[in-house]
């Protein structure tokens, strides 16, 4: 909802009829009503949108309050809901995709951007289109029948026997699981990733990179030290578009994840994402308070995206104050 | 100008057919619900549309849930679902709603164990012991014992369930419920339920692709899914004492087993059927939920038809789709039934 520095009170407007008509003939005015109507509307649908999800969920908020982020029982037959399991899995699987996606992403998009032949730049840029393109589920089942025994019989044994020692690689090896789920994820993201943070990356003023060059700076130093500190917002963006998708993707993580809505500190185990359960559980959910625990599960899925982001704001804000303030324009 | 002729022209068009339309008497119904069913609700729907080309009646699967939901909103004319309605429900509708029963499904146990073929014999005590999670590992005395002259091994056995809520968990569930008191008051029978052990796969693919590619795992499948698939399953002791393999006579049996004792309003559950030897003991019906009243006579008039239809000519679609007919001694009481709605 960015204001346009010269954006107008509906006073300032001038909303009378008449006022409206003189000002309407100026193409301006019409852009401006046009564009002001699109922002707007987005506004709205956001809004309605928690409002739907709180009015919905107004049962099982009462019948559970506070209470419903720290349960870990999800019992539909007793009518004992809690939220913990599934907001801990969205978080770990997320986390998982954004470990394994970020630096490959940004790594692949430095690549692309600054040290890669242009020819090779702009076809390897359109496979990762592409790959952004590809239905969620083809990824679940591409997990389903080719990751899932590649994790269980090589990747997660291999895993146990160099970094067992770790809480994280413990436990028997299903081949589905948090970690599964964070690998399906990670590449439906690295698309985004590359796809962003090298336009960025491009976008950077030539002279930025000369004047490097000039100062006796090598080409990997130029890169590094100047090109990327000045993408750096732009690349913080394409991490959280990345988020954003990881957190609310739901049919790629139901397939490979487990659906077992436990919390264990081993990435070997299975687990739940909020998304997921919605999925699966929404069309058959029968009784009031069932249905108005996973429209409370879905009012939580929006509140932890709210709050992530937030927080990646606030992220930049600091990181931005302390850098050296070259930024793009 | 031509603009505005075309635009004027299209309109009268318009006006017409919708006047054609109605002069022809045309019937559209809507109903929603359980998506177990679909592929034969669809093709009797379709059916019935070739037989009688003014009425069409739209079928959304939904899932069980949504069907109820739709039914009570009152958005549908009809619903459909693959577990009863409960009491509770029943007393939010403002018209009272009738099940009518209209094909059987069943679950089978799938299994995947290293050396072993298909045709394994499970007890209700195994499997109710291990999807609580009590019998772990393979070579357990409670399936050793039902199943001489096979060498099973010694793996961990991994449970494989679905996750997404659906009329098969019903089945199966209601099953456990009924074979054994642990599962009644722990976990109980629902579309989803709170698993004591295992791992979840989405839809009957997810659970098959999981069994096959876990050794040592077993999950519970539909029948038609397996059948269709030509996978290997196990045989379930009956409560006659039999081990019977699923198939579609297995299940009407149990079905016709069940019907002795059926209450008026359909709402039964028929696993584990007593006296019967060749009733397979995880089956349930699917039940077309119809309100009592319809405001329309139209409407009513073709629901009670069609229901008619479905019970006689329709049910010879069913095993060409791979689902279990209803037995004749249902059929006779959901006939006598159809004279309730008004």
């Amino acid at each position: 909802m960015a204001t346009t520095p010269n954006a107008a009170t509906p006073a300032e407007l001038g909303w009378s009829p008449q006022a409206l008509l003189r000002r309407l003939r100026g193409a301006d005015e019409i852009a401006h009503l046009i564009t002001f109507i699109a922002a707007a509307t987005l506004l709205l649908i956001t809004v309605l949108l928690v409002f739907q999800l709180w009015t919905h969920s107004a049962e099982s908020r009462a019948k559970f309050g506070w209470s419903f982020f720290v349960t870990k029982t999800w019992d539909p037959v007793a009518g004992d809901f809690g939220a913990l399991p599934f907001i801990y899995g969205t978080l770990v699987t997320s986390a998982v995709a954004l470990v394994i996606a970020v630096p490959l992403g940004v790594g692949a998009a430095i690549f692309l951007a600054e040290l890669a032949p242009p020819k090779l730049s702009s076809s390897l840029t359109f496979v990762s289109d592409l790959l952004a393109a590809v239905p969620s589920v083809i990824y679940g089942l591409l997990g389903v029948f080719l990751l899932v025994p590649v994790m269980r019989t090589t990747i997660q044994p291999a895993l146990k026997s160099t970094l067992g020692f770790l809480p994280l690689f413990k436990g028997p090896a299903y081949g589905i699981g948090f970690l599964t789920a964070g690998i399906v994820l990670a590449i439906m993201v690295v698309p985004f990733v590359l796809s962003v943070s090298r336009e960025v990356l491009l976008a950077v003023p030539r002279d930025q990179r000369e004047a490097a060059l000039a100062l006796g700076a090598t080409k990997w130093e130029s890169t590094w030290k100047v090109v990327v500190p000045a993408a750096r917002i732009g690349i913080f963006g394409s991490v959280f578009l990345a988020l954003a998708r990881a957190l609310g993707e739901t049919m790629a993580v139901t397939m490979v994840v487990g659906n077992n809505p436990i919390i264990s500190g081993s990435l070997f185990s299975p687990g739940y994402s909020i998304a997921a359960v919605l999925a699966n559980e929404f069309s058959e959910a029968t009784g009031n308070l069932y249905l108005s625990a996973l429209i409370e599960l879905g009012l939580v899925l929006f509140l932890l995206t709210f709050v992530l982001n937030g927080l990646a704001r606030l992220l930049i804000l600091v990181t931005t104050a302390r850098g050296s303030g070259v930024l793009p324009s | 100008m031509r603009i505005a002729k075309v635009f004027a022209v299209l309109v009268i068009l318009l006006a017409l057919g919708t006047v054609a339309v109605a002069e022809g008497g045309q019937v559209l119904l809507n109903a929603a619900g359980a998506t177990f069913p679909y592929p034969i609700y669809s093709k009797w729907f379709d059916q019935y549309h070739q037989a009688h080309p003014n009425v069409q009646i739209n079928y959304q699967s939904i899932g069980s849930g949504g069907g109820i939901r739709q039914l009570l909103d009152k958005t549908v004319d009809f619903g459909a679902s693959d577990g009863p309605m409960n009491d509770d429900q029943l007393k939010q509708a403002s018209v009272p709603i009738l099940h009518f029963p209209t094909v059987l499904g069943a679950a089978i146990p799938s299994y995947n164990v290293q050396g072993v073929g298909g045709d394994l014999n499970f007890t209700p005590e195994a499997l109710s012991g291990i999807f609580l999670g009590k019998i772990t590992k393979w070579n357990d005395p409670a399936i050793a014992s039902v199943n001489p002259g096979v060498k099973l091994p010694g793996d961990d056995i991994v449970v494989v369930h679905r996750s997404d809520g659906s009329g098969t968990t019903y089945i199966w569930t209601d099953y456990l419920s009924k074979v054994s008191p642990e599962w009644q008051t722990k976990v109980g029978k629902a579309t989803s339920v709170n698993w004591p052990v295992g791992l979840g796969g989405k839809g009957n693919e997810g659970v098959s692709a999981l069994v096959q590619q876990t050794p040592g795992a077993i999950g519970y499948i539909e029948l038609i899914y397996a059948i269709q698939n030509h996978m290997p399953y196990g045989k379930v002791k009956n409560a006659a004492g039999m081990f019977v393999k699923a198939d579609l006579a297995g299940v009407s049996a149990a079905a016709a087993a069940a019907a002795k004792a059926m209450p008026d309003d359909f709402r039964v559950s028929i696993t584990n059927p007593p006296d019967n030897k060749a009733a397979y003991p995880i089956a349930s019906f699917t039940w077309l939920l119809i309100p009592e009243k319809f405001s329309d006579a139209t409407k009513r008039d073709v629901v009670k038809d069609f229901l008619k239809w479905m019970m006689t000519d329709g049910q010879a679609s069913c095993e060409a789709l791979a689902y279990a007919k209803l037995p004749k001694e249902v059929v006779a009481k959901e006939m006598k039934a159809i004279a309730k709605i008004q």
